[in-house]
C-alpha cells in the first residue's frame, strides 16, 4: 500500500474506508474499545532504555540542527503583544545570528488573533505560522465558536491549526461527538489555494492533552479517533497544565502512528509540546522517531517539537560542539 | 547546515577502557593471598568481542582446592561465631565498594563476558550491589526467617558459578551464604574469571576476614574438584541441567546440602488480548537480553493463532532495529556470543532447526569481523517435537509456536523437562491469574519478562533444579535445618577441646 | 453336643492403588510374622511393575488433588482422622502384633498418629501463609511467592514405626497437593496396607495415595529412578541405600529428603511440610 500524506486528497479516500468503524457511536466504541491495551509500566521501561541511546558527535550533530529544524516555536501568553510575536519569528528565521549555517525553525506557533503579525514578519522565509484554535486550551466553547476561532486563523493565513479536542467529550465516552469535532474543524482549515498554488489547506493537527485523558489506553484511542477524523498530526499537550509532553506517552503515539499507517497507508506526523526543554531531551524523541518510525518522519514535515526555551538550549550546544567549549545564555538570544 | 534527507546513524559511543586496570596474570584467591596454583599451571582468559587475551590466570588443581577448602573451613569457626550485625556490616561495606567501582566492574564484565555495556552498567552491578544490600540485613535477623529460633549455618560451602552473569551469579551465591554465617570457596565460570578475581580485591577493601571469601579460578575439573571436596559442608551451583545432575550424584550420601540453579526452556505466551507493543518487548527483552545467554531466556514462544501473524511482524520490525556490535559502545543491544563454544553450540543446534524444517529469520546486520558473533534470530514454524522447541540453546535464538485454547497453550508449555520460568501476556486479570496456576515454573512473569529483585525468590520445578535464590527463600540453602548437620557445634567444640 | 469354635476370617491384604485394592501383578506374596515369628498374614510383594502402576495413578490423580482448595482438603484429611479413630482396635492390634508392642503402648501409637492426622489437616490452608511472601522488589510490580506442590512423591516408610512413622510420611505430602506412593515397612506392612481401606472410605480421591508393600531393594530402585516421580523421601532406607538411590533419583533431580533420626512421637514441626513444596514467584506490573 502506497503511503499517501495525511493531507493529501489520498488520504481522504483511505479514511473513507475505514468509515464502517466511523459509522456510529456504537461502531467507534466498539473499534476504540478493540485497540490492544497499553501496559504502562512496559511502555515507560521501553520510553527509558531509549532514553540511554548515547548520541555523540556526528550523530549528535546531525540531532541538533534536525531538532532545531522540528521546533514549533510558541508564545501562548495572554500577555503576547505584535512586538513579542515579531521578536519571536525574526528569532525563528534566525535563530544564531553569529553563525548562518544554523537551520531555521519549523513554525512560529501563536494564538489566532495574532497570525496576520506572525505573517507578515516570516515574510517569505518558508516557516509556517501555526495557530491554536477551537477555544484553546480548554476547549470549552460551543461548536460554532470553535469553528469560528479556526476559520479567523485560516483567513488570517495560519498554515496549520492546532485544534484541542474536548476532553470532557472523550472521557464521558462521547466518541463520535469527538470525531464530528475534529471533521468539522478540519473543513474549517479548507482554503482555495492562491493563483500560485500556495495557502492550500491548512494542516491540522490534533491536540488531546494527555495529561488529562491520564491513562495510556485513553491516548491510543485518542490517536486513531483523530486520524480516522483527519489529523495531519496528533499532538500531545498545550503545555497549559500539569503534565505535559512524556517520553512514553509520545512513544505510544509514534506506535499509533506507525500501526495507522501499517493499516491505511496514511502518514501522519507527532508533535509533542510542553516541557522539552534541553538538547538531551530533545535527541530522546528523536531516538524515539527513528527507532519506531524511522526515516520517513525524521523531518519538520512529520514531527515537530513544540517549544520555547528548547531552542536556546539547542544554539548552546551547538556552540559546544562548534568550538568545544561550553556556552553560556548570554551567548544566545532571549527572544 | 542543510537538511537534506540523512538517516540518523548512532556515531560511535564506546565507554572508556581506561577505568578498568587489567592485570597481565592473577593468581588463585585463598586465605586472603593471591598465590599461584601448586602446579603452575595458567590458562587465558580472553575477550569474545575481539578475541583479544585479557589476562592469564590460575587454573586450581587439586591441591589448591584442598588449600581453599581448608581455609574456608578454618575461618568457619570465627566467621560464624561473629555476632550477625558484625557479619551484616561487612556485607553493607561490600555492596558500598560494588557500587563505587560499579563502572570499573561493568566495563571489565563486558569486556570479559562480551555482554553489552547497557546491560552491565544498568542490570548486572546494580542487581549484584543490591544483592549484597539485602542479604547483609538479614545476616542479624536469621531467627526471624521463619527457619527455628536459632538457625545454623552450615559449614564451608563450595559455589560453582557460570559465565553469564559473572558478578551477579557470585553475588547471588556469596552474599546470602556470608550473611547466614558460611565462608566460601567460589569458582567462576573458564571463561569468565575476572570479575570474581576484582571481586577478591573488594574483599580486601571491604577487611573481610581472610579465608571467609576463596576464588578459584579453573575449569570444568576444578568445580567437580571442589564439590567432591569432603570439606565441603554445602555445594550451591548454577550451570547445564547436565553438569547439575553429575553434582547430585557426586554429592549423594554425603550429606552435603544441594542446590541447584540449571536450565530452563521458557515458554513466554502471548494471547490474542495481549498489550501488543509490550508483549513485543517482553519477547525481544525475554530472549535477546544477554544475547540468550539466560537460563530463564524466554525461547520459547507461544502466540495464540489469532494474533500470530501481527505479532510476528511486530517482532521482526522490532528485531530489526536491535544494535549488535561492540560490547562497550553505549548503544549495543545484542553483544558478543561469550565463547567459540558457545557459538559452536548456538550453530548447531539452529542447523538442526533448519534441517527440522522450521523457518529461519534474522533482521540484517552486520557483524564484527573479529569475535564470536551470532544474529538475533527467529524460526517459526516450530513443532513441539523440534530440538530448538526441547533443547536449551542459550543464545539469541527464538522459536515460536502456536495455540488455539489457553488450555493448549498450558500444556504446550508445561511440556518439558524444565521448569524454570514462564511469561504471560494478556489483559484479562483472572487468565493471568489461571495461567499462572497452572505452569509449572518457578517464575512466572505476567505482562513483563526477565525482572530480577534480590527480595524476590528465584529457582526451578522439575530439572531446572531445587532450591530458591533471592529473599528470604533464599537464606534456607545456606542454613541446617533440624534434620541437618550443621558444621558449627562441632568446629566450636573442636575449638574448646583445644 | 459342643459347638465348634467359631474360626476366623482372615484378611487378604493387597495393595492400594488408584483407589483399589489390586494384588501384585507379580502374583507374588511374603509371609508377614509377628516379633515371635508366628503368621500374620500375606502381604503382597510388589515389583517394579506395581511401583510403575502406582506412579501411574499417583500422576493421573496429581491435576485434580492439588487443584482442589486447601480447605476442602483440610476437611478430607481430617476425615481420615475421623475414620481411623472409629477403627482404632483394629489398627491397634495390627501395630502390637507387627511391632511386638503391648496393647496399651500400641494404642499409645494409633492414638498419636490419628492426632497426626488432624495436626498435618489444619495446615492445609496455613503452609502457604508461611511459606510464601509478599516481596518487596524495587521497581513498580506486584510480586508474589507461593508454594505449590511439587508432584508426584515417592516414600519409603520408616522400617521401625510402622504406623505412626508412616501416617507421619504421608499426610505431610499429601496435605499440601501432592499425590504419594508409598512403599511400607518391609517387616510390618499390615498397618498400612490397612490404612488403604481407611482413605478409600475417606473422601480421598484415588491415586492420591499409593500404598505398595514389599523390599525396599526391589521397588525403590525402580520409584528412585522413574522420571515422572518428582520427588523421594528416603526415611526407610538404610544409609548405604539412601547414597545408592540418591544417585539414581538425580537422573530427573528429584527433591530429594535424606533419612535422619526422628523421634515420630514428637511433634514433627514443618520439614517434611516443606520439603516436598516448590516456590512460584508471579510478577505483574503495577500501573494504569
Amino acid at each position: 500500500m502506497p503511503t499517501v500524506p495525511a493531507y493529501s486528497s489520498g488520504a481522504a479516500v483511505r479514511l473513507a474506508e475505514m468509515a464502517d468503524v466511523t459509522g456510529s457511536d456504537s461502531a467507534l466504541r466498539r473499534f476504540l474499545h478493540g485497540l490492544p491495551g497499553v501496559d504502562a509500566v512496559g511502555i515507560e521501561a521501553r520510553a527509558a532504555t531509549l532514553g540511554t541511546r548515547s548520541i555523540k558527535t556526528t550523530a549528535k550533530a546531525y540531532a541538533i540542527d534536525l531538532a532545531i529544524s522540528m521546533i514549533d516555536l510558541t508564545t501562548l501568553e495572554g500577555a503576547d503583544t505584535p512586538g513579542k510575536v515579531r521578536a519571536l519569528c525574526a528569532k525563528g528565521i534566525s535563530p544564531d545570528p553569529t553563525d548562518a549555517t544554523t537551520p531555521k525553525v519549523a513554525a512560529i506557533c501563536v494564538y489566532p488573533d495574532m497570525v496576520p503579525v506572525a505573517k507578515a514578519a516570516l515574510g517569505a522565509s518558508g516557516i509556517k505560522v501555526a495557530s491554536v484554535a477551537t477555544a484553546f486550551p480548554s476547549g470549552r466553547a460551543g461548536m460554532p465558536v470553535k469553528l469560528a476561532d479556526t476559520a479567523e486563523a485560516v483567513a488570517a493565513g495560519a498554515d496549520e491549526i492546532d485544534m484541542v479536542i474536548d476532553r470532557g467529550a472523550f472521557l464521558s465516552g462521547r466518541y463520535l461527538e469527538v470525531f464530528e469535532e475534529i471533521k468539522a474543524v478540519k473543513a474549517a482549515c479548507h482554503r482555495e489555494p492562491g493563483p500560485d498554488g500556495t495557502g492550500g489547506p491548512a494542516h491540522l493537527k490534533v491536540i488531546f492533552e494527555t495529561g488529562e485523558l491520564s491513562t495510556y489506553d485513553n491516548v491510543r484511542r485518542a490517536s486513531w479517533l483523530a486520524m480516522l477524523a483527519g489529523a495531519d498530526f496528533i499532538k500531545t499537550s498545550t503545555g497549559k497544565v500539569a503534565v505535559n509532553a512524556t517520553p512514553p506517552v509520545t512513544l505510544l503515539m509514534l506506535e499509533a502512528v506507525r500501526d495507522f499507517h501499517a493499516t491505511t497507508g496514511v502518514q501522519v506526523g507527532v508533535k509533542p509540546a510542553g516541557g522539552i526543554r534541553t538538547t538531551k531531551d530533545a535527541i530522546k524523541y528523536l531516538v524515539m522517531v527513528n527507532e519506531t518510525l524511522g526515516d520517513r518522519w525524521l523531518s519538520a514535515d512529520w514531527f515537530r517539537f513544540g517549544a520555547s526555551s528548547l531552542l536556546n538550549d539547542l544554539l548552546m550546544q551547538r556552540h559546544k560542539l562548534s568550538t568545544g567549549r561550553y556556552s553560556g545564555p548570554d551567548y544566545v538570544t532571549v527572544d | 547546515m542543510a537538511m537534506d534527507k540523512q538517516t540518523f546513524e548512532y556515531a560511535p559511543a564506546p565507554e572508556s577502557r581506561a577505568v578498568v586496570d587489567i592485570a597481565p596474570a592473577y593468581g588463585l584467591y585463598i586465605d586472603g593471598e593471591f598465590t599461584d596454583a601448586a602446579d603452575g599451571k595458567v590458562f587465558k582468559t580472553i575477550s569474545p568481542a575481539s578475541e583479544e587475551v585479557l589476562s592469564e590466570v590460575a587454573q586450581a588443581g587439586p591441591e589448591d582446592v584442598d588449600r581453599a577448602v581448608k581455609a574456608a573451613r578454618k575461618a568457619f569457626e570465627k566467621w560464624s561465631a561473629l555476632p550477625g550485625s558484625e557479619r551484616a556490616k561487612y556485607l553493607f561495606r561490600i555492596a558500598r565498594i560494588l557500587q563505587e567501582r560499579s563502572r570499573e566492574l561493568a566495563v571489565l564484565e563486558s569486556l570479559d563476558n562480551g555482554k553489552p555495556i547497557r546491560e552491565s552498567r544498568d542490570f548486572d552491578l546494580p542487581t549484584a550491589a543490591a544483592h549484597f544490600f539485602y542479604y547483609a540485613g538479614w545476616a542479624d535477623k536469621l531467627q526471624y526467617a521463619g527457619f527455628g529460633p536459632a538457625p545454623r549455618p552450615i559449614g564451608a560451602a563450595g559455589q560453582v558459578i557460570p559465565w553469564n552473569f559473572p558478578l551477579m551469579m557470585l553475588a547471588w551465591k556469596i552474599a546470602p551464604a556470608l550473611a547466614t554465617g558460611n565462608t566460601v570457596v567460589l569458582k567462576p565460570a573458564e571463561t569468565t574469571p575476572l570479575s570474581a578475581l576484582f571481586f577478591a580485591d573488594i574483599c580486601r577493601q571491604a577487611g573481610l576476614p581472610k579465608g571467609v571469601v576463596n576464588i578459584l579460578t579453573g575449569d570444568g575439573s576444578t568445580g567437580a574438584e571442589l564439590v567432591s571436596h569432603p570439606g565441603v559442608d554445602k555445594v550451591a551451583f548454577t550451570g547445564s541441567t547436565e553438569v547439575g545432575k553429575a553434582i547430585a550424584r557426586a554429592v549423594a550420601g554425603t550429606g552435603k546440602k544441594l542446590s541447584l540453579e540449571l536450565g530452563g526452556k521458557a515458554a513466554n505466551i502471548v494471547f490474542d488480548d495481549a498489550p501488543v507493543d509490550q508483549a513485543v518487548e517482553g519477547i525481544v527483552n525475554g530472549i535477546f537480553f544477554n544475547q540468550g545467554h539466560v537460563c530463564c531466556a524466554g525461547s520459547r514462544l507461544l502466540v495464540q493463532e489469532s494474533v500470530a501473524d501481527e505479532v510476528l511482524d511486530s517482532l521482526k520490525r522490532r528485531m530489526s532495529t536491535l544494535r549488535v556490535g561492540d560490547p562497550l559502545d553505549k548503544n549495543t543491544d545484542i553483544g558478543a556470543i561469550n565463547s567459540a563454544e558457545q557459538l559452536g553450540r548456538i550453530r548447531a543446534l539452529t542447523e538442526a532447526g533448519e534441517a527440522e524444517g522450521a523457518d529461519r529469520w534474522s533482521p540484517e546486520c552486520e557483524l564484527p569481523s573479529n569475535g564470536f558473533w551470532f544474529r538475533p534470530t527467529v524460526f517459526t514454524g516450530v513443532t513441539q517435537a523440534h530440538r530448538i522447541a526441547r533443547e536449551e540453546i542459550f543464545g539469541p535464538v527464538l522459536s515460536v509456536l502456536t495455540f488455539r485454547t489457553p488450555a493448549e497453550a498450558v500444556e504446550k508449555a508445561n511440556n518439558t523437562p524444565y521448569g524454570l520460568s514462564a511469561g504471560i501476556w494478556t489483559e484479562k486479570g483472572s487468565r493471568i491469574l489461571w495461567t499462572a496456576d497452572k505452569l509449572r515454573a518457578g517464575v512466572v512473569w505476567a505482562n513483563t519478562f526477565n525482572k530480577f529483585d534480590p527480595s524476590s525468590p528465584f529457582g526451578g520445578y522439575k530439572e531446572s533444579g531445587y532450591g530458591r535464590e533471592g529473599g528470604r527463600h533464599g537464606l534456607e540453602a545456606y542454613l541446617a535445618t533440624a534434620a541437618e548437620p550443621s558444621n558449627e557445634r562441632s568446629e566450636r567444640e573442636s575449638e574448646r577441646d583445644r | 453336643m459342643k459347638q465348634a469354635e467359631r474360626l476366623n476370617v482372615y484378611k487378604t491384604y493387597k495393595l492400594f492403588v488408584g483407589g483399589k485394592f489390586p494384588r501384585s501383578e507379580s502374583g507374588r506374596v511374603y509371609e508377614v510374622t509377628d516379633s515371635k515369628g508366628n503368621w500374620l498374614a500375606n502381604a503382597p510383594l510388589s515389583s517394579r511393575k506395581d511401583a510403575r502402576d502406582a506412579v501411574v495413578a499417583a500422576r493421573k490423580a496429581f491435576g485434580g488433588w492439588s487443584g482442589t482448595t486447601a480447605y476442602n482438603r483440610g476437611q478430607i484429611l481430617y476425615r481420615v482422622a475421623e475414620m481411623l479413630e472409629g477403627r482404632r482396635d483394629q489398627f491397634t492390634a495390627e501395630v502390637a502384633a507387627g511391632e511386638g508392642l503391648s496393647k496399651s503402648k500400641a494404642a499409645a501409637q494409633v492414638d498419636a498418629a490419628v492426632d497426626r492426622w488432624v495436626w498435618y489437616a489444619g495446615w492445609s490452608d496455613k503452609v502457604a501463609q508461611i511459606a510464601g511472601s509478599a516481596n518487596p522488589v524495587a521497581g513498580p510490580y506486584f510480586n508474589l511467592s507461593v508454594p505449590e506442590p511439587t508432584g508426584v512423591v515417592a516414600v519409603l516408610a520408616p522400617q521401625e514405626s510402622s504406623f505412626l512413622g508412616l501416617v507421619s510420611v504421608i499426610a505431610p505430602v499429601i496435605v499440601t497437593g501432592n499425590t504419594v506412593v508409598v512403599l511400607t515397612s518391609e517387616k510390618s506392612p499390615l498397618p498400612a496396607l490397612s490404612l488403604g481401606e481407611v482413605l478409600a472410605t475417606s473422601d480421598v480421591p484415588g491415586g492420591v495415595v499409593n500404598i505398595l508393600s514389599g523390599k525396599v531393594s526391589e521397588v525403590a530402585p525402580h520409584l528412585a529412578a522413574h522420571m515422572d516421580v518428582n520427588a523421594i523421601d528416603l526415611a526407610g532406607a538404610d544409609a548405604e541405600e539412601s547414597a545408592r538411590l540418591q544417585v539414581a533419583a538425580a537422573d530427573n533431580l528429584k527433591r530429594v529428603l535424606r533419612p535422619s533420626a526422628t523421634d515420630w512421637t514428637a511433634e514433627p514441626g514443618t520439614d517434611r511440610l516443606l520439603a516436598f513444596l516448590e516456590t512460584k514467584t508471579v510478577w505483574h506490573p503495577i500501573g494504569v
